[in-house]
């Protein structure tokens, strides 16, 4: 019964909920290519008209930041807190701007 | 539901694993532990202790089991099922279960373990799934019944879930509890109706049903927090959130009410009310049926067990063809 070779490969599930919204990743499949993979989306993840579009994308083509570096990666933005509007104190009559 | 593993574990063994742990490692456990103090999420590539991993693994395994098992009771009535109307739900319902089976799955998987690997340790015994599932459906209020009490369980078990400190598993426990309120819903409707404006024997059928779930039902929560050992510990890794006893307590309270609106007794004769603790008190769970149950001595055990294998086995020159079909496409989209 080992058939670990034959196994489907893994596809990632991306799905804009409707117009106007990002794709959001929402969970993985496995599908033997890439239409199956969309049909399979759309059963598994959109059974309640959660969608109006669809993304599938093979997990092994996915290029990700090492969870390992995390704090190395995203520091450099930490100390830069002119980069943010709340940095600049303004008078009250024009701090709306 | 369906989440006696840490429960099991005990009996089955293997839980433990215990070893050194290199001083890199001890700081990355102490770093773990800092976070999940915090009430922090851990992603599937963020270290984890071993036994953190396994404990999971084997959790969220018997989980997605559980789910896929669970379509074989149900599936049982999508024949026989009294209307179309009836028909259509009970389908979704099934497609529901395994949709859930397949997002727990995924969430197993990115511990580093296979599909393939888990199917063949339920397939050989290796892994459980809950053991309300070995228990049989012999008449269509069962389906009702089991929409109503069964996933009623399963919902106060897995709301807390949700708030699990492994993310994938926390944001499968999401999407799963926001479509099983719709399983209860159906079931309890269901059952109405008989009682509402069915016949005598109808009625009786339901009470029978009734009868027969209730006290499976209440062992779906695991045993009494005193013979619960590793529960000290996923209460401390923040993967179990409620103890077993206060969940099955708050399900009972639900559920009184519940069967009084709906016109049937509960099959508790020491069921009632305590004015002091301001709880239902019930009478004492057969513990030695439970573990007859998990450990494969149910009604349905061998039956379940044989149609999950006797598909899998059916399906393989289906999933073959599959992937041989599309390696030719991509070889046909190369050339």
């Amino acid at each position: 019964m080992n058939t670990t070779s034959h196994e489907w490969p893994l596809w990632e599930v991306f799905v804009r909920t409707k117009a106007g919204l990002d794709h959001k990743h929402c969970g993985s499949l496995h599908a033997a290519d890439p239409k199956m993979a969309v049909q399979m989306a759309r059963d598994v993840y959109t059974r309640r008209s959660e969608g109006s579009s669809v993304w599938v994308v093979r997990s092994d083509q996915i290029v990700a930041s090492d969870p390992g570096d995390k704090d190395m990666f995203f520091d450099p933005a930490e100390d830069k807190v002119y980069r943010h509007p709340t940095f600049y104190k303004l008078p009250d009559a024009v701090d709306h701007m | 539901m369906y989440t006696q593993a840490m429960d099991t574990m005990a009996r089955e063994g293997g839980g433990k694993l215990e070893r050194v742990l290199s001083a890199d490692e001890q700081a990355l456990q102490q770093r773990f532990d800092a976070r999940i103090d915090a009430g922090d999420f851990i992603e599937a590539k963020d270290w984890m202790p071993d036994n953190y991993r396994k404990t999971l693994l084997r959790q969220i395994s018997q989980h997605a089991h559980s789910e896929i098992v669970g379509m074989l009771p149900e599936g049982n009535w999508i024949s026989r099922a009294p209307t179309l109307k009836r028909k259509a739900i009970l389908l979704a319902k099934v497609q529901d279960e395994g949709g859930h089976g397949l997002y727990l799955y995924a969430a197993a998987e990115t511990l580093g373990t296979s599909r393939d690997q888990m199917i063949d340790a339920l397939h050989s015994g290796k892994a459980k799934y809950s053991s309300i599932f070995n228990y049989p459906t012999l008449s269509w209020a069962d389906i009702g019944t089991i929409g109503w009490l069964v996933d009623g369980a399963a919902i106060m078990n897995q709301v807390p879930i949700c708030r699990c400190s492994f993310a994938p598993y926390a944001r499968a426990m999401i999407r799963i509890c926001r479509e099983e309120s719709f399983h209860q819903r159906q079931g309890y409707d269901s059952l109405l109706v008989m009682m509402q404006k069915g016949t005598p024997e109808q009625k009786a059928m339901v009470q029978d049903a009734v009868n027969r779930w209730w006290w499976p039902c209440l062992m779906m929560f695991g045993p009494p927090d005193d013979q619960s050992p590793n529960s000290a510990q996923g209460m401390r890794w923040g993967i179990k959130r409620v103890s077993n006893d206060t969940l099955r307590q708050k399900f009972v309270d639900a559920t009184v009410q519940q069967a009084g609106v709906l016109g049937v007794t509960l099959p508790d004769p020491e069921l009632k009310w305590n004015e002091e603790r301001e709880h239902w008190d019930f009478g004492a769970i057969d513990w030695d049926e439970f573990w007859r149950v998990v450990g494969g001595e149910g009604p349905c055990n061998r039956e379940r067990l044989e149609k999950r294998v006797k598909a899998w086995e059916d399906g393989e020159w289906v999933r073959e063809a599959a992937l041989a079909h599309a390696n030719k496409q991509a070889m046909k989209e190369a050339a």
